[in-house]
């Protein structure tokens, strides 16, 4: 690109110059800088649009400090708007956010990049062709056509049969992970031997290794089984319902990146006995690690930032689950808490209560804004090293 | 900073002109406000507009505290409330040159529900505020099944919260366990589908849930029009300044006290004020 782009600009010099009338270039002159201006106001405009957000929402945040301090905001999870003495102890909401994020994050990579690695590197290009476009079809879906999804049916089959769903995911998700880290200690572990020994040595470790999985797997799923979920309004039934809504993200980028890895880099790998397993794992998804990691990163933007899908099926109870982990109690996000409480928040007197919303919209800002930059900064990074 | 606001003041009055250009029409009449107050507005408009096929008027459901700003704002001619305007929000209306009169649309129980398979069937108001408070935690504690219990309340941005709140909590906090859904639709379908929830609505949205007797008070039409029950409150319309006589307006805000109004009123599961 630059290199053609160049050489249009040394023909340019090297011709002689078009013999214009003097009016006829003034003219000329005129248009290319009225055309650039606007061009560049257009692309500005954008730019703009950021920092006047970003400057409206600071500064309705800002009086906040000035009316209640910062200490309560950040350490106390009691969180009472309303009442006469109000609370604003947001804590509750950050460790909601987060733990949605991080089960969205759960829910959507392993998936997400599976399917990126199928699509780029395991399926028939043909095949490709007609799944890309049905996986991002999940994003045109609107956020409040899955919060009904998750309010509706998600959260009563969870209350119904969540512990037996649990149980049977265990398995599912369990049994392959095991048998693939099985797979890998037992010939770490007998690398070294020869080979008539290597063999029973390694079914030895494999069949120990196996039981035990097993045991394990029965014991963890037998454990979920038999839990009973009194709220199917929860930060299960959310994480789940927001990684969904990550994946085309996830797997579009890391696709891309995926795909971005040189071809001469897998045909060196089967060059040298590599098979395609090998070849995948070994070679084209570390050479790509960056691009998924910037993959992950949107995905966690996308899932922090989802409001309708937490503000209707994620029982918005202003409480740290205890413990932190446990991903059965409602909880509350940031934004579902600015999407409900800006209805009655008093702008006319400009309370605490209204300031405190925009104060949660700029820690949110904030946020995505580092990883906005970080996934930059990583997907810059890789352009470099891998000299694209 | 002040050019700013003076920037921002300019914007919301060329908005509010513009509201104004609207609301300003006598045949067409905005009404804006609580989600619980709508069905009746939207009841009432349907009817006017069938007897009155020039007039046009939209309803929309934003809340109460919405429907008040919409007043304020000269975005609407009727803002539908579920609870007395707050002080605040009548210094707000006298500053912007808005007198907000009062209008008694209707009266309104909030019922108590559980799902249909919970055997409970009396709570008193002190049982429901430990609830709220997560003092009480477990339905065996009521004499019911051993199942931790959902509480599940209103968001803190509706008018039905806020009865809840005076009426019920008597100033105690909600507990941090307490879910918070949108509207009273979403909270009939989260009790329907948990059969360890309670939740309040009003009462035209008790279908397929089991509304408990309050104090051993049954929540029906009779009870709360005698006030007898003790979770019931008037649901309101206000206007700014009284509506011109004849005006569609005045017929308008008018209907909840013709025979007419009362029967849409009844049929849909509200009381008729006296």
């Amino acid at each position: 690109m630059t290199e053609n782009v160049k050489t249009m600009n040394e023909m340019r010099r090297d011709m002689p110059p078009l013999l214009l009338s003097h009016s006829a270039r003034r003219r000329q002159r005129i248009a290319a800088a009225v055309g650039n201006g606007f061009l560049l106001a257009v692309t500005s405009l954008s730019a703009l649009a950021v920092l006047f957000i970003f400057y409206f929402i600071a500064r309705d945040a800002w009086p906040f400090f000035r009316l209640e301090g910062v200490r309560e905001f950040f350490t106390s999870v009691r969180w009472y708007p309303s009442a006469d003495h109000a609370e604003f102890g947001a804590l509750a909401m950050f460790v909601g956010s987060g733990l949605v994020t991080l089960g969205a994050i759960l829910v959507a990579v392993p998936l997400g990049v599976a399917a990126a690695v199928c699509l780029s590197d395991v399926l028939p290009f043909s095949v490709r062709q007609v799944v890309k476009p049905v996986i991002e079809i999940l994003a045109a879906i609107p956020s409040v056509a899955y919060g009904f999804f998750a309010l509706v049916v998600l959260a009563p089959l969870l209350q119904e049969s969540g512990g037996p769903i649990l149980g049977v995911a265990v398995w599912i998700v369990g049994a392959p992970l095991a048998a693939l880290a099985i797979v890998v200690v037992a010939d770490l572990a007998t690398d070294r031997l020869r080979d008539r020994t290597r063999t029973r040595v390694r079914w030895l470790i494999v069949g120990l290794l196996g039981v035990g999985a097993f045991a394990a797997l029965a014991f963890a799923g037998k454990a979920l089984g038999g839990l009973q979920i009194a709220s199917g309004a929860n930060a299960l039934n959310v994480s789940i319902i927001l990684g969904i809504m990550a994946l085309p993200t996830v797997v579009s980028v890391s696709e891309d990146a995926l795909q971005a890895v040189e071809r001469g880099l897998r045909e060196g790998s089967y060059a040298l006995g590599a098979t395609r397993a090998e070849t995948l794992v070994k070679t084209v998804l570390p050479a790509a690690g960056s691009g998924i990691l910037a993959a992950v990163i949107l995905g966690v933007m996308r899932a922090i930032g989802e409001t309708m899908v937490v503000w209707m099926a994620s029982g918005n109870a202003a409480q740290i689950p205890s413990p932190w982990y446990n991903f059965l109690e409602p909880v509350r996000t940031l934004t579902a808490t600015i999407a409900g409480d800006m209805g009655e928040a008093d702008h006319v007197t400009g309370s605490a209560r209204y300031h405190v919303l925009f104060l949660m919209a700029l820690c949110l800002l904030v946020f995505s804004l580092l990883c906005n930059l970080s996934s930059e900064w990583v997907i810059r990074r890789t352009r470099k090293k891998t000299g694209g | 900073m002040n050019t700013w606001n003076k920037i921002v003041l300019g914007i919301v009055a060329i908005g509010m002109t513009a509201g104004l250009a609207t609301a300003g029409d006598a045949n067409k009449i905005v009404v804006d406000g609580s989600t619980t107050v709508g069905p009746i507005a939207k009841a009432f408009a349907e009817y006017y507009m069938g007897q009155h096929p020039d007039v046009n008027i939209t309803v929309s459901e934003s809340g109460s505290g919405n429907g008040a700003k919409s007043l304020i704002n000269a975005a609407c001619d009727v803002a539908a409330m579920s609870r007395p305007m707050k002080n605040s929000e009548m210094k707000a209306a006298k500053d912007a040159g808005v007198l907000p009169i009062e209008h008694i649309a209707a009266m309104d129980g909030i019922a108590v529900v559980v799902h249909p398979s919970n055997p409970l069937a009396n709570l008193t108001i002190e049982q429901i505020r430990d609830i709220y408070t997560g003092k009480i935690t477990n339905w065996k504690e009521l004499g019911g099944p051993d199942r931790p219990m959902v509480a599940i309340s209103r968001d803190t941005n509706s008018g039905t919260y806020e009865t809840f709140e005076t009426m019920v909590m008597n100033k105690a906090k909600m507990g941090e366990k307490v879910e918070y859904v949108g509207s009273n639709g979403a909270i009939r379908q989260r009790v329907m589908s948990t059969p360890a929830a309670i939740g309040y609505v009003g009462l035209a949205f008790t279908e397929e849930v089991k509304p408990l007797t309050v104090n051993g008070v049954e929540a029906s039409a009779e009870t709360v029009a005698s006030k007898e029950y003790p979770i019931s409150r008037p649901l309101y319309l206000y206007t700014n300044g009284r509506p011109k006589q004849s005006s569609p307006l005045h017929d308008f805000i008018n209907l909840p006290d013709a025979p007419e109004g009362k029967k849409i009123v009844e049929d849909l599961g509200f009381v008729p004020s006296n």
